[in-house]
């Protein structure tokens, strides 16, 4: 019995990570070529919306899961002409499409509140998902979840292994010399902030389709800020980004169970600061002494360029 | 014809307060648009949006009530991002001052006849809201942690740590299990002007803009913080000491911050509840840009600002327009600020007329 209830435990453990990792990972791309767009909670409301009234309306996953990754993309768009044509401030930028998004979500969304949808239906993976304990444990999720860990893998690949990677990180460790070399920085920089802004629809609808069917006003409640932090955490890494966010994961529901198991006698608001305490706790470990020279910031990170000549 | 886009060899002086009433037009085209879209009539909505809140005496003081916050918090940040230090805490920073001035008020609630009590609460708050922005502070000079992330998280320790006090000890024990603290008494809570609900506090959050462009504009500390916003090695050379700098900036936009949040729960509140803020503290950031990181500037700024709050409720009871359109178009609002702002900054060159100081630009980060 104590099994079922570990497993069923460990499922929202992936549940709470995926729109972490899908974040996330989305924002490493961006940051690694240069761009550091604080506007991910923006993005994954616009994702989580937009993915829900298409479900709703439509009723196909598939039409909403694209319509979400499209409504980020969308605000990644807006995001990138302020920043990249038009060489605006990213932070201000960042923090406008913050706001922009929660304001647009909320609006797009007022007459759907309160209505349900059914959840993504999870893939039992033939043979696979029969296994005792493994396979409820691994193979029961639905495709959102399986995209987010192969989207991981993928990710570092492109960078490490790929050329188009390759540029990708040169774009965002010195865009003169990319520039200089024949490399259209401004380019790039747009794909990457694209696939960022799809990412985190993404994540957003994994919110409204999957950990909780239906839509509520601002309901990513901080998680893109925890995404921004993840990516520092894991020092502009994928695999680490992963970690990062089933332990983020993790740190959530255990919150959750012991409120409701009502076995720790500490008030719940206590527990929820957790994760943002620990985010601030591993921010200065990776900062401070030795191992700063190890951090892998992407040195032209959120600094503006304009093409010579 | 190739078109390149390059900076302006010196920076216009007027450009930079011309563009805002030009974002804020365009704003106001597109919210008619969005409006139109959702099927609201345009014309109407942005009546009771824009304009209908500046019609009565009543809502002019709503109108300042609102603004107040918004001003003192925006010319406190607006100083740290001249000097390149990015506080978006300052939600955190308010709610933190707001708690310790409750609490000095719950402490002494028996006494409704001290005078000591509002000063000592207003010091508190502004304790409580230093001591939050001192932790990115400490972090940054000591540890190079980047403070948008930790004054942001700590945000919503602040908002955590507030309702856990009135879900908890600071409960009214006769306030039947709402979770919400005691009214504060008569001596705790700030004299109402004219019998409306702005307050001294109101009145003095606008004199903070004012005392702080004075002190900016002639003192050498203002030279410094511009000084590390716009040139660090050139301030570094000069001697001006960087993480001074961030300290300063952070503690003074900590603490007008942490006073807001007194004024707030000493005047129109007048009591700890779980949401003390529609979100100034991050509205305040588009209030300092939008007033061009300048005092001065800010202070028209936080009373349009002020205006998307009120005409959002205007809107709301009037057409009912949600009020998430205030988001929407404060939002917008900044965009169309940033999107001139190029403007001021650069300009199209066409080939063949350009100048012979071709160098690679690159810009500051700093919004000038």
């Amino acid at each position: 019995m104590t099994g079922d209830i570990l497993v069923a435990l460990l499922a929202t453990v992936v549940t709470s990570a995926t729109p972490l990792l899908f974040a996330a990972l989305g924002e490493l791309i961006a940051e690694r070529a240069g761009v550091l767009n604080l506007g991910l909670e923006g993005m994954m409301l616009a994702g989580a919306v937009a993915g829900f009234i298409t479900m709703g309306e439509t009723g196909s996953d598939t039409l909403a899961i694209c319509a979400a990754a499209l409504a980020g993309a969308a605000l990644a768009l807006l995001f990138g002409v302020l920043t990249l044509t038009l060489v605006a401030n990213q932070v201000a930028t960042g923090l406008a499409l913050t706001i922009f998004g929660t304001g647009l979500s909320s609006l797009a969304g007022v007459n759907f509140t309160g209505r349900t949808v059914p959840a993504l239906p999870a893939l039992r993976l033939p043979l696979l998902s029969g296994i005792p304990v493994l396979g409820p444990l691994l193979f029961r999720y639905d495709a959102l979840v399986y995209l987010s860990v192969v989207a991981a893998a993928a990710i570092a690949w492109f960078l490490k292994r790929t050329r188009a990677g390759m540029i990708l990180r040169a774009v965002g460790e010195s865009d003169i010399s990319a520039h200089s070399i024949g490399h259209r920085v401004i380019r790039i920089r747009y794909l990457a902030v694209l696939f960022g802004g799809a990412m985190a629809g993404l994540g957003g609808c994994y919110l409204s389709l999957a950990s909780t069917p239906l839509w509520v006003e601002q309901m990513t409640a901080g998680r893109g800020w925890i995404a921004l932090a993840l990516v520092v955490f894991a020092g502009w890494r994928p695999w680490r980004v992963l970690a990062g966010a089933y332990l983020f994961g993790g740190v959530t529901v255990l919150q959750l169970y012991s409120q409701g198991s009502g076995f720790v006698a500490v008030p719940t608001q206590v527990l929820a600061m957790f994760p943002y305490l620990a985010t601030i706790l591993v921010l200065t470990l990776i900062s401070s002494g030795s191992a700063r020279s190890r951090l892998s910031a992407p040195a032209c990170l959120g600094k503006p360029f304009l093409a010579p000549g | 014809m190739r078109i390149r886009i390059e900076s302006r060899r010196s920076a216009s002086r007027l450009l930079p307060w011309i563009t805002p009433p030009f974002a804020v037009a365009a704003t106001v085209v597109a919210s008619a648009v969005v409006f139109a879209a959702m099927g609201y009539a345009p014309a109407r909505t942005l009546f009771a949006f824009f304009v209908a809140p500046l019609l009565s005496v009543q809502s002019l003081a709503e109108l300042a009530l609102k603004a107040g916050p918004l001003v003192m918090i925006a010319a406190g940040l607006a100083t740290g991002f001249r000097a390149n230090v990015w506080n978006i805490g300052a939600e955190g920073q308010l709610t933190m001052g707001a708690i310790a001035a409750g609490g000095v008020a719950l402490a002494f609630w028996d006494d409704d006849t001290a005078r000591w009590i509002l000063p000592a609460m207003c010091v508190a708050a502004v304790l409580g809201g230093m001591v939050w922005a001192a932790i990115p502070a400490f972090l940054k000079t000591r540890f190079g942690v980047n403070e948008i992330l930790t004054s942001l998280m700590l945000t919503y320790v602040a908002s955590l740590t507030l309702t856990s006090l009135v879900f908890g000890p600071w409960k009214d024990p006769e306030g039947f299990n709402f979770p919400q603290s005691r009214m504060f008494n008569d001596a705790e809570t700030l004299p109402a002007v004219a019998g409306t609900r702005v307050t001294i506090g109101t009145i003095l959050s606008f004199l903070v803009p004012l005392g702080l462009w004075v002190v900016t504009r002639y003192s050498i500390v203002g030279f410094e913080i511009k000084a590390v916003g716009l040139a660090p090695a050139a301030a570094r050379y000069a001697g001006f000491s960087e993480s001074r700098t961030v300290w300063l900036v952070l503690l003074l936009g900590g603490g007008l911050a942490g006073l807001a949040g007194a004024f707030e729960v000493a005047g129109p509140i007048g009591q700890l509840i779980p949401q003390i803020t529609p979100g100034y503290g991050f509205t305040a950031i588009i209030v300092a840009f939008l007033g061009r990181l300048h005092p001065l500037g800010i202070i028209p700024a936080g009373l349009l600002v002020a205006l998307s709050y009120l005409g959002g409720e205007a809107a709301q009871v009037d057409t009912g327009l949600p009020r998430a359109a205030t988001g929407l178009v404060q939002g917008m609002l900044l965009f169309f600020l940033l999107a001139s702002d190029f403007v001021a900054r650069y300009r199209l060159a066409f080939a063949g007329t350009h100048s012979a100081d071709v160098r690679p630009a690159r810009p500051k980060a700093a919004a000038t």
